[in-house]
């Protein structure tokens, strides 16, 4: 009994692992994780994950973007090689709009991506920190920990009344990537 | 969102019955998870053989310079800048679905954008190699950058639309492969959880460590929806910064405001029919039918019907501007575009954008899979043809009559457009065989709402106006994938 780390919740369909989730919370017990193999609506808020502030994030690098261009143009072609050009301003501004805008949107998709990756640890060879190997493909799993919450029968009823197909007993956190 | 049922009214996105989430994974992934079918290695050797032909073509214009085309001292840019044009053009349309369809709300967009995107990325790929291997010392490709150097520095010429272009390509090129790859996560961990061996450490590296944890799953929306916001207007200022290579020179033909706008719809019309060809094959070889179904099909011929005639108004457009300018110059660009040596050329564009895609009106057309894919591959030779003429027929008489001559192209020059198509048809085979051609998270997600078994049911729940069952049962007749039995009983 007192191996198990884990207790996973696996769910055929979505609208019965948001049951479940409910259930839990009505009987406080705390959920560590969900994993799904799409996104469901409506399982952040019940979860209390905070909103994404990458938002935020894609505008400032945008802004970057901006800023760098009309910088580095206005250094190359007005500070270091004045090119006169049919008399015309050496910083002629409409000229640069299609580039500032190019870079203002390479800057802010690297920025969002690269913030992305970086909170949700995301990145190439990272070993998964899987739970259940059909969180992929056709189970919604809901993932209780088993030292905090110490009802394991309890949970078990709560997740089978709400229609988990499965209750697993999980010994180790995470499945061997190695 | 899974508690919610659509309107009936919708026709379905994923037909058939009894579809489950498993089932999904597992047709989508099947051609992934299986060794290739004779139809694949046929098409591969084939792309292959076309492949080879564009190194040997590209490498033959490296050692002898492009003196190797058929250019002359009058027509010094024609099938290099024809063939970049007509692969940015078609990849247009995958970023074009997956972002622009996004912000809409079109929920078809889920089963086609990742082969759309994919063929964004390799169409965009074929267009690049033609900038470099047009450049004449491709070693000095990285003089259209502004790096600083030993000449001063001396900048480039950041009033130049070249150096636009170069910006332009390169942020699409890769904003959209960072677009197409973080959709790809979710799919890569699914194959990943259910390969063995070499494939699973392969994918495991690939797949970025994706869990599909709540939090993941939140941000990627996040993600999603701002990069579709980003990259809308991306889209459409590529191919206007392409028009301007032309719209900014003093060329009669080329020199005209009517140009980003009337790219951009060719863009798309013709990166709608490269989907179009490209997935009606994709559809039947891979048996994608309940994933690609006749309303997505239909959809992308009203999309072609309406580019394509936007394209249209653009011809005439410019037609009529020219005789209004007064300008002889022009007005005689354009005589001798319709009735010049190279009339075929411009009768050919003009029966292939304008005159062909007009078929699509007839439902019966639309709803035509032959039909439909001849017509696809027929507005993108319109395509080619358009950018054939405005490039060619605008140079080859210019204003001293002394100089006129007429453009002939070399084999270099066929093999380097022949073979690009090699190498994009190589890649997009590799594309099927390694990765899911179908977003699978997505079409999951529209599994409980908008599909043919989920509105069965509501049907079956009977609280439904009755004629709207009735017209949502007519819509289904158009549908190859749906047994039209299951519906007499209702």
């Amino acid at each position: 009994m007192s191996n198990i780390k884990y207790i996973l919740g696996s769910f055929g369909d979505p609208d019965e692992m948001l049951h479940g989730i409910e259930k839990l919370q009505e009987n406080n017990i705390a959920i560590y994780d969900v994993y799904t193999p799409m996104p469901i609506h409506g399982i952040e808020a019940k979860l209390g994950v905070k909103r994404s502030r990458l938002d935020v994030a894609a505008f400032f690098f945008g802004i970057t973007g901006t800023i760098t261009m009309l910088t580095g143009v206005y250094l190359a072609t007005a500070v270091d090689w004045p090119v006169n050009i049919g008399g015309k301003t050496h910083f002629a501004l409409p000229d640069f709009i299609p580039i500032t805008f190019e870079l203002t949107i390479l800057f802010c998709a690297f920025g969002l991506v690269g913030s992305y990756y970086a909170s949700t640890h995301l990145f190439p060879g990272r070993a998964p920190r899987v739970m259940d190997l059909r969180a992929t493909d056709d189970r919604f799993i809901i993932a209780i920990d088993a030292k905090q919450n110490t009802e394991h029968e309890k949970i078990d009823e709560l997740l089978k009344g709400a229609g988990a197909l499965e209750v697993k007993h999980n010994e180790r956190k995470y499945l061997s990537y190695e | 969102m899974s508690g919610h049922s659509e309107s009936i009214l919708r026709e379905p996105l994923i037909t058939g019955q009894n579809i489950t989430y498993a089932q999904i994974t597992e047709e989508i992934l099947s051609p992934v998870e299986n060794k290739p079918n004779k139809a694949w290695w046929i098409g591969f050797i084939l792309a292959l053989c076309g492949a080879t032909l564009w190194i040997v073509s590209v490498g033959y214009t490296f050692w002898f310079g492009i003196g190797a085309w058929g250019l002359n001292k009058t027509v010094g840019w024609a099938w290099d800048i024809t063939g970049f044009v007509w692969w940015v053009g078609i990849g247009h349309a995958g970023t074009l679905i997956s972002a622009v369809l996004l912000l809409f709300r079109q929920n078809w967009r889920n089963s086609i954008n990742r082969s759309a995107e994919a063929m964004t990325i390799f169409a965009v790929i074929c267009a690049a190699t033609y900038v470099v291997s047009h450049m004449g010392r491709p070693w000095l490709a990285y003089w259209v950058l502004p790096l600083p150097n030993q000449f001063g520095s001396l900048w480039v010429n950041f009033n130049s639309p070249l150096v636009w272009d170069m910006f332009a390509i390169s942020t699409y090129f890769s904003v959209s492969l960072l677009f197409w790859y973080t959709g790809l996560l979710p799919d890569i961990a699914t194959i990943r959880d259910r390969a063995t061996g070499v494939r699973k450490k392969i994918y495991t590296i690939f797949s970025f460590g994706w869990s599909g944890s709540v939090k993941t799953w939140q941000r990627f929306e996040a993600v999603s929806l701002i990069l579709a916001g980003i990259s809308t207007p991306l889209v459409l200022s590529v191919h206007t910064i392409v028009s301007m290579d032309f719209a900014t020179s003093v060329i009669p033909g080329w020199h005209t405001t009517i140009f980003p706008p009337y790219f951009v719809a060719g863009a798309i019309f013709s990166g709608f029919a490269m989907v179009l060809t490209l997935m009606l094959v994709v559809r039947k070889v891979l048996g994608l039918e309940n994933y690609i179904t006749m309303f997505h099909i239909e959809s992308m011929n009203k999309i072609i019907i309406l580019t394509g005639s936007i394209v249209g108004v653009a011809y005439l457009t410019e037609f009529f501007i020219a005789w209004y300018s007064g300008s002889q110059y022009e007005q005689y660009a354009f005589i001798n575009r319709a009735t010049g040596p190279y009339w075929w050329a411009y009768w050919m564009m003009m029966t292939c954008n304008v005159i062909s895609p007009q078929l699509l009106w007839f439902k019966k057309v639309r709803l035509s899979i032959p039909a439909t894919w001849i017509l696809s591959i027929v507005v993108n030779i319109g395509m080619w043809f358009e950018r054939f003429v405005i490039i060619v027929t605008s140079l080859h008489r210019d204003y001293l009559p002394s100089s006129w001559t007429m453009f002939y192209p070399s084999w270099v020059d066929v093999g380097v457009f022949v073979g690009s198509i090699g190498v994009f048809f190589t890649l997009f085979l590799l594309f099927l065989r390694v990765l899911p051609s179908i977003a699978i998270a997505e079409v999951k997600m529209i599994l409980k709402t908008a599909s043919e078994q989920s509105k069965m049911k509501l049907i079956k729940e009977g609280h439904l106006d009755k004629e709207h069952v009735a017209e949502y049962v007519e819509s289904l007749e158009k549908f190859d994938s749906v047994k039209q039995e299951d519906y007499a009983k209702i």
